[in-house]
C-alpha cells in the first residue's frame, strides 16, 4: 500500500509540471514584454505606459537596458529561441543586417511607413519587406560653453582648425578644452564625422578602407586633439562618462550625438545655467562638412511574437505622432517628417538644434559605423586604433601599419560573414 | 509493473538519484555543450548553421594576441589580489582573536564589503576613481601628490582593480583565518609559555604552521574565484581602457556577447577551466605536504 501511495505521488507531482502549460492558457487579460532602452525616448514611453494599459487594456512588462546590454540580451535570447520579447527598441545600425538575416524581426507589412524619409526605412528594408519602425534619428553636433567662449572672445568655430584653436585657449583651470568619446568602440561612431570630414570612409563598397592617407590624416586630429586637449582618462569615456564632466562645468567643448541636449540642460544634474549652452554643427573639415546623420533608434518587432496582436497595437501606439511630438518637445529628434513640421513643435524646440538638424540632413552622411553584421568585432579593432592615436596625441609612428593591420582583419570578417565587396 | 519491494532493495540508488540528476542537468550538461561548441564554429553574424571544425576554434584562440594577453592578465590579478588579501586576512584575524571593546562591532563591519553587490561595489568605486571629479584624485590634489588615472589609465588601471578585490575580499580570508585560530588546541601555547617564548616566536613557530591549512584552504577558495573575477571588472571598466584590463572571463564574454562568435568564445572558456582546475591540484598538493 505504501508502495502504491509513493508512485501515486511522485506521479502527481510530475504531473503538475505538464498540467502549468494548459491550466495557464485560457482567458487572461493580454500581456506583452517590452525590453527599451537608457535613451531618452525609452524614458519618455516608460512614463507614458500606464496611459496604454488603461486605454488598451493590455498589460505591458517593460525592461530597460543600457544599448550594448540591449543587444546582447535580444541577440542571446533569439539564438537560443528562448524568447518570450515582443517589441522592442532596436539600432538599426548596429544589430539590423544581423536580426534580418537571421529572421528575428516579423516583417511590417501592416504599418504605415509614409510619414518616414524613405532612406531611413531603407536601412531596414530586405527583399521589399521593411522591419524596423524608424524612431530617433542623431547626428553630430558640438556643445559648447557660451560664456566661456565670450570670456576668451572666441567665436564659434566652423573649421576643424578653428576647432583645435579655441581647444587651446579654453584647456585652463582645471577645464579641459575639447572632450569626444575616446573609449574604443565607443569612439567609432563620434569618430566617423571626422573621418568624413577629412575625405575618409570606414567601408566603401563594403571593403574596409580605414588607412588611406585621408583617414590617418583624421585620425591623428582626432588623436591629438582628446590626447592634448580631452579631460584625463579620455580613452576609458563614452557619453556617459563626458556629460557629467561637462555638467559639472569641466568641459568646454564636446561633440557627441544630438540626442543629449535635453539632458545636459536638465536643471536637476547640471551646474551649467541653460543659457550658457550652446549647440552647433560640428565644424568642417579639409576635404568635407559632411556629419553623420543616422537613424540610431528603431523599434521592432519580435517574429516568434505569441501576441502579434497586442504588439502590433504596442508598436502603432510607441511609433505614434503624438508621442513623436512629445519627444520633440523634450529635444528628442524624431524621425516621422510631420513631427518636425508641427507648429508647437517649431515653437518649442531648441532654434539652434533645428538649425544643426537642417546643416545635417542637407550634408550628412547617413552611417556613423562600418555597416556589417560583425560590427561589434569591427568596432574594437577600428577603437584600437582611435586609441593608439590619442595615447601618442596623434603622433605614433606605427599608426598607419596598425590601421592597415585593421582594416586586414575587418576585411576578413566582412569576408567570413559573406558580405565582403560588391553593392 | 513494479516488482515488490523494488524500492526497498534499491533504495540507495533512487535516494541519490534527484541529486544526480541535478548535477548533470545544471554542471555536467553546462559543462559538456560548452566543450561541444567550442569544437564548432559557430558564430552568428555569418547565419549559417553551426560546423564541427575540430580544433580550429583552439588554435584560432592561441593565435589571437588578446588571448596570451588576457592569460597573463588574469594570473596578474588573481596573484596580486591573492597575497595581498591573504597577508592582510590573516593580520586581521590576528588581531581579532582576542578580547577587546567593540570586537563584534568590528567584525560586523568587516562583513560588509562581502555582502555588498559587485556591481555596486563598481559604480562607487568608479565614482571614487573618476580622473576628473572623483574623490581619490581630490585627495591626491590635497596632499600635494601627483594624480592617477586610475581605472582609466592602462598602466594603472589592473592595480586599481586589484584594490577594489582586496577591499572587498580581505574579510573573507580573515573571517576563515579566525574560524582555524579558534580550532587550535590550547597546549603547544602553554608549554611554549613555560619555555619561556616571546610573543614573536610564538606567532612564527607555532601560530602560523598550525595556520597553514586553513590559510591554504582560504587561499584557494580565493584564487579560484579570483581567476574566474567578472562582475567587478565589467562593472568598472569593460576591459577597458582598450585591452587592458581585459582577463579571461571578460574576453569570453566579448567574443559571446559581443562579437556573437559562441565557437572561439567557447574554446577560450574550457582554457580557462583547465587554468582553474590546474591550479586548485597544485594547490591542493602543496596543501598536503603541509599537512605531512
Amino acid at each position: 500500500m505504501k508502495r502504491i501511495l509513493v508512485v501515486l505521488l511522485i506521479a502527481s507531482l510530475c504531473l503538475s509540471v505538464f498540467a502549468q502549460g494548459a491550466a495557464e492558457a485560457p482567458a487572461k487579460p493580454q500581456e506583452i514584454r517590452v525590453l527599451l532602452a537608457n535613451h531618452p525616448y525609452g524614458e519618455l514611453l516608460k512614463a507614458a505606459i500606464p496611459e496604454f494599459e488603461a486605454s488598451t487594456g493590455i498589460k505591458v512588462n517593460v525592461e530597460s537596458l543600457q544599448e550594448s546590454q540591449l543587444t546582447q540580451k535580444l541577440t542571446t535570447e533569439f539564438a537560443t529561441n528562448s524568447s518570450t520579447v515582443d517589441v522592442f527598441m532596436t539600432r538599426p545600425l548596429q544589430e539590423g543586417l544581423l536580426f534580418i538575416k537571421n529572421g528575428w524581426y516579423a516583417p511590417l507589412d501592416k504599418y504605415d511607413f509614409t510619414d518616414y524619409p524613405g532612406a531611413s526605412v531603407d536601412i531596414g528594408r530586405k527583399d521589399g519587406k521593411a522591419f524596423i519602425v524608424p524612431l530617433v534619428i542623431e547626428w553630430q553636433v558640438l556643445y559648447y560653453r557660451k560664456d566661456l567662449f565670450a570670456q576668451a572672445g572666441l567665436k564659434v568655430p566652423t573649421t576643424l582648425a578653428e576647432l583645435e584653436n579655441a581647444a587651446k585657449v579654453l584647456t585652463k583651470d582645471g577645464i579641459a578644452g575639447f572632450g569626444s568619446r575616446g573609449k574604443g568602440a565607443a569612439a567609432v561612431t563620434q569618430f566617423s564625422s571626422y573621418l568624413y570630414n577629412f575625405g575618409g570612409l570606414y567601408l566603401d563598397k563594403n571593403v574596409a578602407v580605414f588607412d588611406t592617407p585621408a583617414a590617418i590624416e583624421a585620425l591623428r586630429y582626432y588623436g591629438r586633439m582628446l590626447g592634448t586637449y580631452g579631460p584625463q582618462g579620455i580613452v576609458s569615456m563614452s557619453w556617459e562618462n563626458l556629460m557629467p564632466v561637462f555638467q559639472a562645468g569641466k568641459l568646454a567643448m564636446w561633440t557627441d550625438a544630438s540626442v543629449f541636449l535635453g539632458q545636459i540642460v536638465d536643471p536637476t544634474k547640471t551646474q551649467i545655467p541653460a543659457a550658457n549652452v550652446g549647440v552647433t554643427s560640428l565644424p568642417a573639415g579639409p576635404k568635407g562638412d559632411s556629419p553623420f546623420i543616422v537613424t540610431s533608434w528603431g523599434m521592432g518587432m519580435s517574429a516568434k511574437s505569441q501576441n502579434a496582436d497586442a504588439a502590433m497595437k504596442f508598436l502603432n501606439w510607441a511609433t505614434s505622432k503624438e508621442l513623436a511630438i512629445k519627444g520633440m518637445l523634450t529635444n528628442i529628434p524624431m524621425a516621422r517628417n510631420s513631427a518636425w513640421k508641427d507648429a508647437t513643435v517649431q515653437k518649442g524646440m531648441n532654434p539652434e538644434l533645428i538649425a544643426t538638424q537642417a546643416h545635417a540632413a542637407k550634408n550628412g552622411y547617413p552611417l556613423d559605423r562600418p555597416f556589417m553584421s560583425a560590427v561589434g568585432q569591427a568596432r574594437d579593432l577600428i577603437g584600437e586604433v582611435i586609441i593608439e592615436a590619442i595615447n601618442t596625441k596623434g603622433t605614433s609612428t606605427k599608426l598607419q601599419a596598425l590601421a592597415t593591420e585593421k582594416v586586414n582583419a575587418v576585411n576578413e570578417l566582412l569576408k567570413k560573414d559573406g558580405e565582403y565587396g560588391g553593392k | 509493473m513494479i516488482k515488490s519491494g523494488f524500492f526497498e532493495r534499491n533504495l540507495r540508488y533512487i535516494f541519490p538519484l534527484p541529486a544526480l540528476i541535478f548535477v548533470l542537468l545544471l554542471m555536467v550538461f553546462p559543462v559538456g555543450y560548452t566543450l561541444f561548441i567550442s569544437f564548432t564554429d559557430w558564430t552568428l553574424t555569418s547565419g549559417r548553421p553551426l560546423k564541427v571544425v575540430g580544433l580550429e576554434s583552439y588554435l584560432t584562440v592561441l593565435k589571437e594576441p588578446r588571448f596570451l594577453d588576457a592569460l597573463g592578465r588574469t594570473f596578474a590579478f588573481t596573484f596580486g589580489a591573492v597575497v595581498a588579501e591573504s597577508i592582510l586576512g590573516t593580520t586581521i584575524a590576528l588581531v581579532l582573536n582576542r578580547e577587546f571593546r567593540g570586537k563584534n562591532a568590528l567584525k560586523f563591519i568587516l562583513l560588509l564589503p562581502l555582502v555588498a553587490t559587485p556591481v555596486a561595489i563598481g559604480i562607487v568605486w568608479n565614482l571614487f576613481y573618476d580622473p576628473t571629479i572623483g574623490f581619490l584624485n581630490y585627495v591626491l590634489s590635497v596632499l600635494g601628490l601627483p594624480q592617477s588615472g586610475w581605472v582609466t589609465a592602462s598602466a594603472t588601471v589592473l592595480p586599481s582593480l586589484v584594490i577594489v578585490d582586496i577591499w572587498q575580499w580581505t574579510p573573507m580570508i580573515a573571517l576563515i583565518v579566525l574560524a582555524g585560530l579558534a580550532g587550535l588546541s590550547t597546549e603547544p601555547y602553554e608549554s611554549a609559555k613555560v619555555d619561556g617564548a616571546s610573543s614573536v616566536q610564538t606567532l612564527v613557530h607555532i601560530t602560523l604552521p598550525l595556520l597553514a591549512p586553513t590559510i591554504l584552504t582560504a587561499i584557494i577558495l580565493r584564487a579560484i574565484d579570483a581567476l574566474k573575477t567578472y562582475d567587478i571588472i565589467y562593472a568598472m571598466t569593460q576591459g577597458g581602457p582598450g585591452y587592458a584590463s581585459e582577463t579571461l572571463n571578460i574576453l569570453a564574454y566579448k567574443f559571446s556577447f559581443e562579437y556573437f562568435n559562441l565557437g572561439q568564445a567557447s574554446a577560450i572558456l574550457v582554457f580557462l577551466f583547465f587554468v582553474v582546475l590546474l591550479f586548485s591540484l597544485g594547490v591542493m598538493q602543496l596543501r598536503k605536504r603541509f599537512e605531512q
